[in-house]
């Protein structure tokens, strides 16, 4: 029986396996695997179609299928709701490359060392305390519809400037922190020795320590990135007519949910690669690390 | 020897890490071309001192003066005084993510100001001479632990010091690598490199050392030639000491 490939077996009938017991002990472990694998599948199936079984046998079944699951209006909507998606995208790709800047010039500003910088110091720490502390809807809110309502001069009144500002401010609060712990997470023994070699504070902190903190902390940055691609449906709330507020407007016109159902698959299209990137590179440092300290 | 200020003059040097005093009043002078060894056991306070040398530490009292000019005085630029004073620690710390070739680049171009190509130049030049031409594009982690060591100095040689600082440099080396490090500390003695070298091979200090200076609980107890400090020394303590070196088989 040979479920993996490779040669046909002939050790079971010609007796002790001419190749060696090493040989003998692979085809074993495999054969364990291949079972693993099986028993995986079938409880799978199991555990899922019970599941089903339950939801599609549940007293509210059929209206609920003609709510949320109404496959003509899914398939209408998904062009109009991708064209507004582009929206999302413009926001999120916009904001992230202002949040990767502001949110490292903050962990830097946390960093300075001395009294006379304490201000900066201090500063960055309540900006980066107070905006965590913000439900963003808020933020959102107050910036989106009261700054532009002050009239000020010069000031722009458009709304995606506006949700561009608020989604920065918001997320380089979380990125600073990330970049923050990178910064510590650099042995000082490295800033030792760049400054035994006459490099200056920025030098050192500039081509030693922030080229490995930025690249130790790639994965937590990119769970960031995911965050914000999910939270730009919140600038809906301020005019802005991206996917959500797309649905909603959908969804008032057809007295039906589909169209939400429709902007979850998009996100889940969308975000679930990344996430699988995110894994792959967090595993990868992994290996990485372990064979640093084999060598 | 000349009239030029001695390479290093340390004076009444006292260096606390909050309640405990590492060091309690240092005098030391060194000679150009001279190569003075520290010895002395673990927390003696000979690393601390290296570290005070190139202001990695701030002090708690005393001067340091290099080549007559106080580098311990208030306004003065500790960037422009470490250009002057190489140093080369226990573990290393080389940039593990840059090649040998930019760890010991970087300095030279940043600081220095050289374009690349010159800076890589006598880096390449450098390394060829300590035999890591070969491993220039490498990263430190595919190096061994000799060949590392190796790069540190080349590293800290590639500023030109006027004085180097020798940390301990084969404390964290297995044994059989660490003849190729001690090798290249010879050569540089040769060529009339100044060194302060805190070490626990005290084989490699009688070899080496125009004078060895027995560090013990943060003072200088004793210092001579080799042949005085390590056959016949005066204070108990440091006899003490080198028969527990002795015992274990590292003299």
């Amino acid at each position: 029986m040979s479920l993996v490939g490779g040669p046909p077996d002939t050790g079971l009938i010609l007796g002790p396996d001419p190749r060696g017991p090493r040989r003998a002990r692979d085809r074993e472990n495999r054969q364990l695997a291949v079972r693993s694998t099986l028993i995986a599948i079938v409880s799978s199936i199991v555990f899922f179609g019970l599941l089903g079984w339950i939801v599609a046998n549940s007293p509210g079944w059929p209206a609920f299928q003609r709510a949320f699951l109404d496959p003509e209006l899914f398939a209408k909507t998904i062009p109009r709701l991708a064209e507004a998606f582009w929206v999302n995208v413009q926001l999120f790709l916009l904001a992230e490359v202002f949040i990767l800047a502001f949110g490292l010039l903050l962990a830097v500003m946390r960093s300075l060392p001395g009294p006379v910088l304490f201000p900066l110091r201090a500063m960055a720490t309540v900006y980066v305390d107070g905006f965590r502390a913000l439900p963003g809807i808020l933020v959102i809110y107050m910036l989106g519809l009261g700054i532009p309502r002050l009239g000020l001069p010069g000031v722009p009144k458009d709304e995606f400037f506006w949700a561009i500002v608020t989604l920065t401010l918001l997320y380089s609060a979380y990125v600073s922190e990330v970049y923050r712990a990178g910064i510590d997470s650099v042995h000082p023994s490295q800033e030792a020795a760049a400054r035994s070699l006459g490099l200056s504070r920025a030098q050192s902190l500039r081509y030693v320590v922030l080229p490995q903190a930025v690249r130790r902390v790639i994965p937590p940055l990119l769970n960031d990135f995911i965050g914000l691609q999910k939270d730009t449906v919140l600038v809906s709330f301020i005019g802005i007519v991206e996917i959500f507020r797309t649905a909603q407007i959908i969804s008032a016109a057809t007295f039906n949910y589909t169209p939400y159902v429709a902007v979850a698959v998009v996100f889940l299209v969308v975000t679930i690669p990344l996430a699988r990137l995110v894994d792959w590179l967090i595993s990868r440092d992994r290996r990485r690390a372990a064979a640093g300290r084999a060598a | 020897m000349t009239d030029r200020a001695p390479a290093l003059i340390v004076e009444g040097l006292h260096k606390s890490f909050g309640k405990l005093e590492v060091l309690r009043g240092i005098d030391l002078t060194v000679d150009e071309h001279e190569v003075v060894c520290l010895i002395g056991a673990s927390g003696s306070g000979k690393s601390t001192l290296l570290r005070c040398i190139n202001l990695l530490e701030p002090i708690d009292a005393g001067r340091i003066l290099v080549e007559g000019e106080e580098i311990t005085a208030r306004k003065v630029d500790v960037d422009r005084i470490r250009r002057r004073i190489g140093i080369v620690f226990q573990a290393f710390n080389l940039f593990p993510h840059m090649s040998v070739l930019d760890n010991v680049s970087l300095a030279p171009r940043k600081v220095l100001k050289r374009p690349r190509a010159e800076a890589e130049g006598e880096a390449v030049a450098l390394l060829e001479r300590f035999g890591l031409a070969d491993k220039r594009a490498e990263y430190p982690d595919r190096l061994s632990g000799g060949q590392q060591q190796r790069a540190a100095i080349v590293r800290a040689l590639a500023m030109q010091p006027d004085l180097l600082l020798l940390d301990e440099i084969t404390s964290a080396l297995d044994p059989e690598l660490v003849a190729e490090v001690l090798d290249v500390i010879r050569e540089l003695a040769a060529g009339g490199m100044t060194m302060v070298i805190a070490t626990h091979e005290m084989g490699f200090a009688r070899d080496i050392a125009n004078r060895i200076c027995f560090l013990d609980a943060g003072r200088i107890l004793e210092q001579g030639p080799p042949g005085t400090i390590l056959v016949a020394p005066r204070e108990e303590r440091t006899q003490r000491f080198l028969q527990r070196i002795t015992d274990a088989g590292r003299l």
